[in-house]
């Protein structure tokens, strides 16, 4: 029996190269390259590379984001003076800060934060460019949008730290830097500034989420491999017509837990969850500061933070 | 293909040591600090106690300057400005001390000069006359930080003229001028905040700047318009975190972390470590960035601003320096006002004034 394999077994599907479907009128045929076979590929997914479609939007969406990439690299190089040793040596360090609280939403010199609104800027119109060129490809193809709008929940948080929080509070100095531990320190910093940002019920949601998306991600997984014996990786088709993967899929799940997703259902649970996770995080980064000051002393008033007994210390200042 | 697979497997094993290397490796000592299922445990790696532990040995144990009737300092010698009060036995046995505490290797002539012991003309007399003024300011008046344990001239040399853990503004890593932006004072791999990327220098604002609060929590749950910005709340984790490798503890060492904020929360040692904040920041105010006249250049930092102190100048890794063991009670002169406080200070003001005006003077013949 023929039996679909990869990386975890040992066979690589070769074939002719897919060109994919005619486009409708209005569509660009520029497709870049003709399809190749990669080795390495095969070993995680599909050897077929290509071809690509590049399109007006994405090529945009790129360009501005090779832009903001610049910015913000070439900013860094600059903050260590313009030694190739120390950009290395500290890559992971260095950052693009925003514009420091006095400028409020006003344009800042562009050395005081002016580079960042411009990164901004450019990162977010390549972002944009990038979920409408998802959306149309989507469309193009007569699919469903739920990529576009599992990528737009993503987009929602971007937005949130980088401005519409900001903008809510009237300041760009409220915002997120550019940079790996930059970012890392300013989050860590944001949860000691807001009382812990664990007490925020939505970033409890959102936690939820994140490890349910993980938990649902594994077992799915985890299910269709174990019948994959069957045919059940073509979920496709076993939801058209329930065969016996799928049947022994379900049961499985029966026996175990009482309860089962269908073929299609596994996909929505999925789907939901991880549009649920960054969707309630947004929503729990922007009742920061504006709405809530101190989360803990907020479940300390709604009774959800546990009382331990005092140690006695006294502010000394008082 | 044999031999490409033996390459990637040593590169493989190259890429794995290179990715732990920082890591410490297992078992830590854990020591529970607060209540059961806080989580506040101080966490040890056996390894560093040691190594720490050997940084931080005590001066050899020095004679008591011996307290006898007799003539003081002050009617033998000429120009004791600040021991002139003590007999000349227990002045000779503090003097002995502090060159072994302070220049073992340069000796007598590190302060004085061998010709004139009494004159001024060696710049490091006169930083030493302050700081023998600063020693007692902290042992009498701050006692809510240093406690009966006190301080001597070791605490922070060790045994060498300047010591090894002090900090200057502008001292990191130029970045460039003009339209680039800049680092904001932050975003670099620097050892005085534990190799975050921090704002590396948190001390001007906090522990140099008269009236400075290191307070960014609000003490109501919903906004009441006072906001500290994430740079000021940036700044302030920055300097907890230079506190916690200074002293070598967890942030639970003081506080609950769930509620940083929080004092009846907070551990006893939190309200220690305030009072050295304060302490710190009068220090540098009052005593260490005054004598910047007094400097050569080769002493001040790029900026021109003197030497000051902060958590590591003391505690050098240890949460109490030197493990609590000094010398302070063989010479109480170093824990005792003998003089008026305002007459030290003016003293010193005189000296600057009388130094610059020979200075211009200098200038002007030339």
């Amino acid at each position: 029996m023929a039996e679909y394999k990869n990386l975890f077994t040992q066979t690589t599907v070769v074939g002719p190269g897919e060109v994919g479907v005619a486009l409708p009128p209005g569509n660009s045929q520029r497709r870049l390259k003709k399809p190749k076979f990669n080795y390495w590929l095969a070993k995680l997914g599909n050897g077929q590379l290509g071809p690509f479609y590049l399109g007006k939007l994405g090529f945009w969406s790129i360009a501005c984001g090779v832009i903001a990439f610049e910015i913000i690299g070439l900013n860094m190089l600059a903050s260590v003076n313009w030694s190739p040793v120390q950009f290395v040596r500290q890559l992971f360090w260095l950052g693009l800060e925003p514009p420091p609280p006095q400028y409020g939403l006003s344009i800042p010199p562009m050395h005081d934060g002016g580079w960042w609104l411009l990164a901004g800027f450019f990162l977010t119109t390549s972002i944009m460019l990038w979920w409408l060129r998802i959306y149309r490809r989507a469309r193009a193809l007569r699919m469903g949008t739920h990529v576009a709008w599992a990528f737009a929940a993503a987009i929602w948080l971007y937005l949130v730290l980088g401005f519409i929080r900001p903008v809510l509070m009237g300041s760009w100095s409220e915002a997120v830097p550019f940079g790996i531990f930059p970012h890392l320190d300013w989050t860590a910093a944001f949860s000691i500034r807001y009382g812990n940002l664990f007490y925020n019920p939505f970033h409890m949601l959102s936690i939820v989420f994140l490890y349910g998306s993980v938990l649902l991600f594994g077992m799915h997984g985890a299910t269709i491999l174990a019948v994959s014996r069957y045919g059940g990786e073509r979920e496709i088709e076993q939801i058209v017509d329930r065969g016996t993967a799928s049947e022994r899929a379900a049961l499985f799940w029966r026996w175990t837990m009482g309860f089962n997703a269908t073929m299609e259902s596994v996909h929505r649970w999925a789907w939901w969850f991880a549009v649920l996770c960054p969707l309630t995080g947004g929503i729990g980064i922007l009742l920061s500061g504006t709405v809530v000051d101190n989360w803990y002393l907020w479940a300390v008033k709604h009774g959800v933070a546990p009382a331990y007994p005092s140690t006695g210390v006294v502010d000394p200042a008082r | 293909m044999n031999r490409t697979r033996k390459t990637f497997q040593y590169t493989m094993l190259l890429l794995l040591a290179l990715g732990v290397a920082a890591c410490d490796l297992p078992p830590m000592d854990s020591e529970q600090q607060g209540f059961r299922g806080t989580g506040m445990a101080q966490i040890d790696n056996p390894e560093d106690v040691e190594r720490v532990a050997n940084a931080n040995q005590p001066s050899a144990p020095l004679p008591a300057a011996p307290v006898v009737p007799g003539p003081k300092a002050g009617e033998i010698y000429q120009n004791v400005q600040v021991l002139g009060d003590l007999g000349v036995a227990e002045f000779i046995g503090l003097m002995t001390a502090i060159t072994q505490w302070v220049s073992p290797e340069q000796g007598c002539n590190y302060c004085h000069n061998p010709a004139n012991l009494a004159e001024d003309s060696v710049y490091t007399k006169v930083v030493a006359r302050r700081m023998l003024e600063m020693t007692r300011h902290i042992n009498v008046d701050w006692t809510d930080h240093v406690a009966d344990t006190g301080v001597t001239c070791y605490t922070c040399h060790r045994g060498k003229p300047v010591p090894d853990y002090i900090w200057f503004k502008g001292n990191e890593l130029k970045d460039t001028s003009g339209i680039a932006a800049s680092r904001m004072g932050q975003n670099l791999a620097s050892p005085s905040v534990g190799y975050s990327s921090l704002p590396y220098d948190p001390f001007t604002a906090l522990l140099n700047t008269p009236g400075a609060n290191a307070k960014v929590r609000s003490g109501t749950a919903l906004p009441t318009g006072e906001t500290a910005s994430m740079g000021k709340t940036e700044s302030t984790y920055a300097l907890m975190i230079h506190m916690s490798e200074s002293l070598g503890v967890n942030c639970t060492y003081c506080h609950n972390s769930r509620a940083f904020r929080e004092w009846d929360q907070s551990t006893p040692a939190r309200v220690t470590a305030w009072h050295g904040l304060e302490m710190a920041r009068s220090l540098n105010i009052d005593y260490l960035e005054p004598l910047q006249p007094v400097y050569p250049a080769s002493r001040l930092g790029p900026t021109g601003d003197a030497p000051k102190l902060n958590c590591s100048t003391c505690h050098q890794g240890v949460n109490k320096p030197l493990y609590g063991i000094n010398d302070l009670e063989n010479f109480p002169a170093l824990s005792a006002y003998l003089f008026d406080q305002k007459t030290e200070q003016d003293s010193l003001l005189a000296y600057i004034e009388q130094s610059e005006q020979l200075a211009s003077k200098t200038t002007d013949t030339d």
